[in-house]
């Protein structure tokens, strides 16, 4: 486990943001996976005083703090009648109750884990990012980027009308997804997300408009195709490339037609 | 069948540990030993083999807190080995505590012993090792004569002769025929031969291995330790360190274990600290130690030859198993031998001929050990899946094919040492088994759209009960003087509930409430000997040493009650709470005899009775599945499984249900997802509960277990055994199943959704 | 560092190391019922109430308990009582090693959904590993003891 020498817990965001800029000290999302490192901390830095556990819902978007838990996604009404119970989907399998009363949105987000449900569930949305200095950006964008000093301080999910469906294929029920599938459509723009290729989440957009007549049985498969051709995949202790390029191709499918059955 | 009424035995009766444990007393070694012992820590190679060159702990040793650190330079030099197994073991003595030489990784380098966790930690990571990195064997197939030698050392020594060559990386070796297997093979009509792998499965009990030393206050080594065999454990450290049995003594709490605690897999440490230190020490297993540096499941490549009539008469059986016992030999004898006497003799019914010939090899990774099933759950899975490709090769329902050929009662048994076959309800489980199941409905494959399918397949199992003519087990009977007993064993309850089976046995003899039977176990000064629990053995050989401890302390009872009731000895009957004068009807309570016997006494007041059997009866059962299948991602539900299991009598029906619930899982778990592998290092990858996946509730569907009763006239009230069979039927049933649904057969565990989808023909 | 944390009812001060671990914390306070299965967070042992929450205590730091409630099984044995003697008529304690955790699950999951389907009591509990017992004996107590309670 990692060990670490002193732990504060902020007062405000500044004094966080202050106290990161060492690189020999750490903000603790739910610590779940921090402490499985080998590493030394100085100071870790807690923001659980900061008041950033509440998601709220406005008109036209949630405000998910970077501190709320997993388990609070999992049980939040409105997020849920929102995604059609893709967010639940998306983090109901994830080890247990127990972890998922400590993952927080934050850890999850800010680590951009390869393996990461809750990322590639909430690509599939128009979903952003308030970082304390860097301000908004996009979930895509900072999905992207590498990760710098600054503190994630919320997600934000516009209420941008569309549907969502996720499904993960999992070797065993609560283990890591060996391919996570977020699928949506929003303003009649079709896009698949895939988590765990083993890396990072990736959004696949429908550039070549197969999906602008409609999902049909034909452009369905031709899309999810088209996802699985424009999806890097890699080998891991759960899979291998070609199962995972594979498995991309039928949860994609299959996840099309599920938005399809829908409308 | 002989079944009478029993009182106290097959009863359902609570486990007397059951509210200590459910409310989370201390009991446990972790528990109950003091926290200022020494903090031992073990640093391990990084290599699968590789020479110490150079050790240095000067600068670990300045950490503060630390206060020993030994390496190889430091240990006595004679070998042994940590298999608990009867002296003469048959495993190898291959073993030192630590060695120069290191031949796997995880294998132990040094021992650190601190006054605290933080500070042993910091050392580990401060002693310096150079190692001349080997050329490692990886790869069990071409062990066997490598260039490469996992034990070169000259004082490499086998206690027994089981056709073991060090110089060649054999343990053992054997050739065993019946009949002209050849001959009958070439008269057969068709003739299957297939090959099938089995991997190193983890037993992951919850609590990993752990151990408390001590000098005890007549200045003798005492260990408290995590272990099914509390005797063989003082033995083996006694040779290990050099000093007399006299001089340790070993308890064990209550604990969990599935085998991995049938071997000295950490005592060795601790003890040999607190003898050189003169402090109590302390080491528990991380998970990743317990996961890299254990003893679990022997990996197994079967070849399998059948031989059948085109009637579906299995004439003949031909095995091959080639196992790969790791680093160091523990057990690795005498599982393999498992792995045909405990497959072939189930089609005893028709087989005119059978051959069994293994080898079993060291390779450099981690050493194996014993778990549940010991060498039948390979077997098994090999043979009981040829045996549903020959069904499905002449078109025959597999059960049917089994009702033509299973061993039945009565019968002597060729390839399980001549037994007799003296109790088997192995028909009787294939039929209720059918029934409970559903077979006729849920055998033809249903596809269910989207891709899925539901299928369903079938195993049958069997195991021993003891090592005969090896396991010994005794109890002791105390009576107290409120007429209560004190029952004394040696054998160990890992929460199998053998504490409370055993006193049900007392009860039923006794004709006593099981309440007033207190438990004790196990603790090499206070109980009599006992091998263990292990091989299936303690209600089957220790259960019978309880029934004649009964039998003879029954004999003082009445025989200090004739004295008391002024009648002959013969003329004096024994019930329950009294005894009485059968000439004058006059009676003393068992209370008054039990205050007499300590009153000018001269005949003691317990009994201790040893038992060991020239036989090891063989539990039977029948598991059906019924799975759920997604051709395109490759993923299985499993949906149901049925059980029928005949242990005998079962003296408690609940905990031999839960036996069988909790085997059927830990199978499931290695046919669908549990995988050991090993990178181009030989660095084992599975090293966590984060790699290494444990089936969770969401993971195993229904359960059905029932039992169908014989009646084991050598055993105690009837009873064979439980704890092992159990494990043997879920991964040849589950390939069954797969093959149903997809058409293909899987012949190496895990059978991941990745193999499954990758080899489903259609896309 | 100095922390206070409101253990089973009682306020229990103490110097820590900032790394120290909850679960560490509480066995150093006598709660021996708070048992380690892993190191990554998967098994479920550890499970304590923080804040009448299940969380894994293995994976907490103390310090960040400080100010909070934490129950363990050594402080919820009346609510355990319940039913845990119907999960022991089961013979479905076995080992026993996971079972405090488990009972803290379960606690937390009655007072969540007070009467739960088996599937759902299956999900609750996905984060609870036991190796003894195959869950089905565990089910069986759970579902007998609420069959009880409906009389």
């Amino acid at each position: 486990m990692i060990t670490i020498q002193k732990y504060i817990r902020a007062q405000s965001l500044e004094e966080a943001y202050n106290l990161n800029q060492s690189r020999r000290n750490r903000i603790v999302g739910g610590m779940l996976w921090l402490k499985m490192g080998k590493g030394s901390v100085d100071t870790a830095i807690d923001l659980g005083d900061l008041h950033l556990d509440a998601i709220e819902e406005t008109a036209d978007s949630f405000s998910i703090g970077a501190m709320v838990s997993l388990r609070d996604l999992e049980k939040h009404p409105g997020l849920n009648a929102y995604t059609g119970h893709a967010v639940q989907k998306a983090v109901k399998d994830i080890v247990g109750v127990q972890f998922r009363n400590m993952a927080t949105v934050g850890g999850s987000i800010w680590g951009r884990f390869g393996f990461s449900d809750v990322l590639t569930v909430f690509l599939a949305m128009d979903a952003w990012v308030e970082l304390y200095k860097g301000g908004m950006m996009p979930l895509e964008e900072f999905a992207k980027m590498k990760a710098d000093r600054d503190i994630l301080v919320r997600l934000i999910v516009k209420k941008t009308p569309g549907r969502f469906t996720y499904t993960a294929m999992r070797n065993q029920r609560t283990d890591f997804p060996v391919i996570a599938c977020a699928v949506s459509e929003m303003n009649g723009e079709y896009r698949a997300v895939i988590g765990a290729r083993p890396a990072r989440a990736m959004i696949i957009r429908d550039a070549e408009g197969i999906l602008a007549a409609g999902v049909q049985e034909k452009s369905a498969a031709e899309f999810a195709k088209y996802v699985a051709d424009h999806t890097p995949t890699g080998s891991n202790l759960r899979g291998s490339a070609a199962y995972r390029r594979h498995l991309v191709k039928v949860l994609t499918e299959r996840s099309i037609n599920e938005l399809g059955g829908e409308q | 069948m002989e079944q009478k009424e029993f009182k106290s035995v097959n009863k359902s009766v609570r486990k007397k540990d059951s509210m200590q444990l459910l409310t989370g007393k201390p009991v446990y070694t972790d528990d109950i030993t003091p926290d200022n012992a020494l903090v031992v820590k073990i640093l391990r190679s990084p290599h699968a083999n590789a020479m110490i060159e150079e050790i240095n702990t000067a600068i670990a040793k300045k950490v503060p807190g630390v206060v020993e650190i030994f390496t190889w330079e430091d240990v006595p030099k004679n070998r042994f080995a940590i298999a608990g197994q009867t002296f003469p073991e048959p495993s190898p003595y291959d073993r030192l505590i630590l060695d120069r030489h290191v031949r796997f990784s995880g294998d132990a380098v040094a021992i650190i012993a601190a006054e605290n966790e933080k500070a042993a930690l910091k050392a580990m990571k401060l002693i310096r090792v150079k190692y001349q990195v080997l050329e490692a064997v990886l790869d069990f197939h071409n062990a066997k004569d490598n260039p490469v030698l996992v034990h070169p050392e000259e004082d490499w020594y086998p206690p027994c002769p089981v056709g073991g060559d060090n110089k060649r990386n054999l343990v053992a070796s054997e050739t065993e025929v019946r009949g002209d297997v050849d001959a009958v093979m070439q008269d057969c009509d068709i003739v299957l031969e297939r090959t099938y792998h089995t991997r190193a499965f983890n037993q992951a009990m919850m609590e990993t291995f752990r151990t408390y030393t001590e000098l005890d206050r007549y200045g003798r080594l005492r260990v408290v330790a995590s272990t099914q065999i509390v005797f063989h454990t003082r033995r083996i450290l006694s040779n290990a360190l050099g000093i007399p049995k006299s001089k340790i003594r070993v308890e064990k709490p209550r604990i969990g274990g599935f085998g991995a605690k049938q071997s000295v897999v950490c005592e060795i440490y601790p003890a040999f600290v607190t003898l050189k230190t003169g402090r109590a020490a302390k080491l528990i297993y991380t998970r990743e130690e317990s996961q890299i540096a254990g003893s679990p499941r022997h990996e197994m490549e079967i070849k399998v030859r059948i031989g059948a009539s085109k009637t579906g008469k299995i004439r003949v059986l031909d095995l091959y198993t080639l196992s790969n016992t790791g680093a160091y030999g523990e057990h690795g004898p005498t599982t393999v031998g498992l792995s045909g006497h405990k497959s072939i003799p189930l089609y005893t019914g028709s087989l005119e001929a059978h051959r069994f010939v293994y080898d079993v090899v060291y390779t450099n990774h981690q050493a194996a050990g014993a778990y549940r099933g010991y060498g039948a759950t390979q077997g098994i899975f090999a043979v009981e899946c040829i045996v549903n490709e020959l069904a499905a090769k002449l078109d025959m329902d597999p059960t049917v094919l089994r009702d033509m050929n299973m061993v039945r009662e009565g019968m002597i048994m060729p390839a399980y040492y001549d037994e007799p076959n003296n109790a088997c309800a192995l028909d009787k489980c294939m039929q209720h088994c059918r029934e409970l199941f559903g077979w006729e409905e849920k055998y033809p494959v249903r596809d269910m759209g989207n891709g899925k399918v539901r299928a369903s397949g079938v195993a049958m199992a069997m195991q021993g009960s003891g090592i005969s003519n090896v396991d010994v087990g005794s109890a002791t009977v105390k009576l107290s003087e409120d007429g209560t007993y004190n029952l004394l064993i040696g054998a160990a309850d890992m929460g199998t509930g053998c504490d409370t089976i055993l006193a049900q046995m007392v009860a039923e003899c006794m004709d006593c409430d099981v309440d007033d039977v207190a438990v004790f176990g196990a603790d090499t000064d206070a109980s009599p000997y006992d091998s263990g629990s292990y091989a299936s053995s303690t209600t089957y050989i220790t259960g019978k040493a309880v029934e004649k401890a009964c039998a003879d302390l029954k004999k003082t009872i009445c025989s200090i009650a004739s004295e008391m009731l002024e009648c002959s000895r013969d003329e004096v009957v024994f019930e329950s709470d009294h005894v009485r004068c059968a000439a004058t009807g006059k009676c003393v309570s068992l209370r008054d005899i039990a205050y007499k016997t300590q009153v000018g006494n001269t005949q003691p007041a317990e009994a201790t009775a040893t038992h060991s059997s020239p036989v090891s009866p063989p539990p039977y059962m029948v598991g059906m599945v019924e799975i759920e299948l997604d051709k395109l991602t490759g993923q299985v539900t499993v949906l149901d499984y049925a059980a029928v299991v005949d242990c005998g009598i079962p003296i408690n029906p609940a905990l031999a249900r839960i036996q069988t619930e909790g085997g059927i899982v830990q199978g499931i778990g290695h046919t669908l997802m549990e995988n050991v592998t090993y990178d181009a290092h030989g660095r084992p990858m599975e090293s966590s509960f984060l790699q290494y996946k444990l089936p969770t509730r969401l993971d195993m569907g229904k359960l059905r277990v029932e039992f169908e009763h014989s009646y084991e006239p050598t055993g105690p009230f009837g009873a064979k055994s439980i704890g092992e069979i159990v494990i043997n039927t879920p991964a040849p049933a589950i390939a069954h199943a797969i093959y149903r649904a997809t058409g293909v057969w899987h012949s190496e565990l895990p059978i991941t959704p990745e193999k499954i989808a990758m080899a489903c023909p259609v896309e | 560092m100095e922390i206070t944390i409101r253990l089973n009812g009682k306020n229990v001060t103490d110097h820590i190391d900032a790394d120290l671990l909850l679960i560490d914390f509480v066995r150093k306070h006598g709660c021996f019922s708070v048992k380690r299965g892993c190191e990554t967070s998967n098994c479920g042992l550890c499970t304590v109430l923080m804040d009448g929450k299940p969380v894994l205590s293995c994976s907490m730091l103390a310090a960040r308990a400080n100010g909070h409630e934490i129950h363990t099984l050594e402080g919820l044995q009346e609510e355990a009582a319940d039913f845990i003697t119907f999960i022991a008529d089961q013979g479905a304690d076995q080992c026993g090693f996971c079972n405090p955790g488990f009972v803290m699950n379960t606690i937390a999951l009655l007072r969540e959904k007070p009467d739960p389907t088996d599937d759902e009591i299956r999900a609750y509990l996905a984060g609870n590993l036991c190796r003894c017992t195959g869950y089905e004996g565990q089910l069986r107590g759970i579902r007998n003891y609420l069959n009880s309670r409906k009389g």
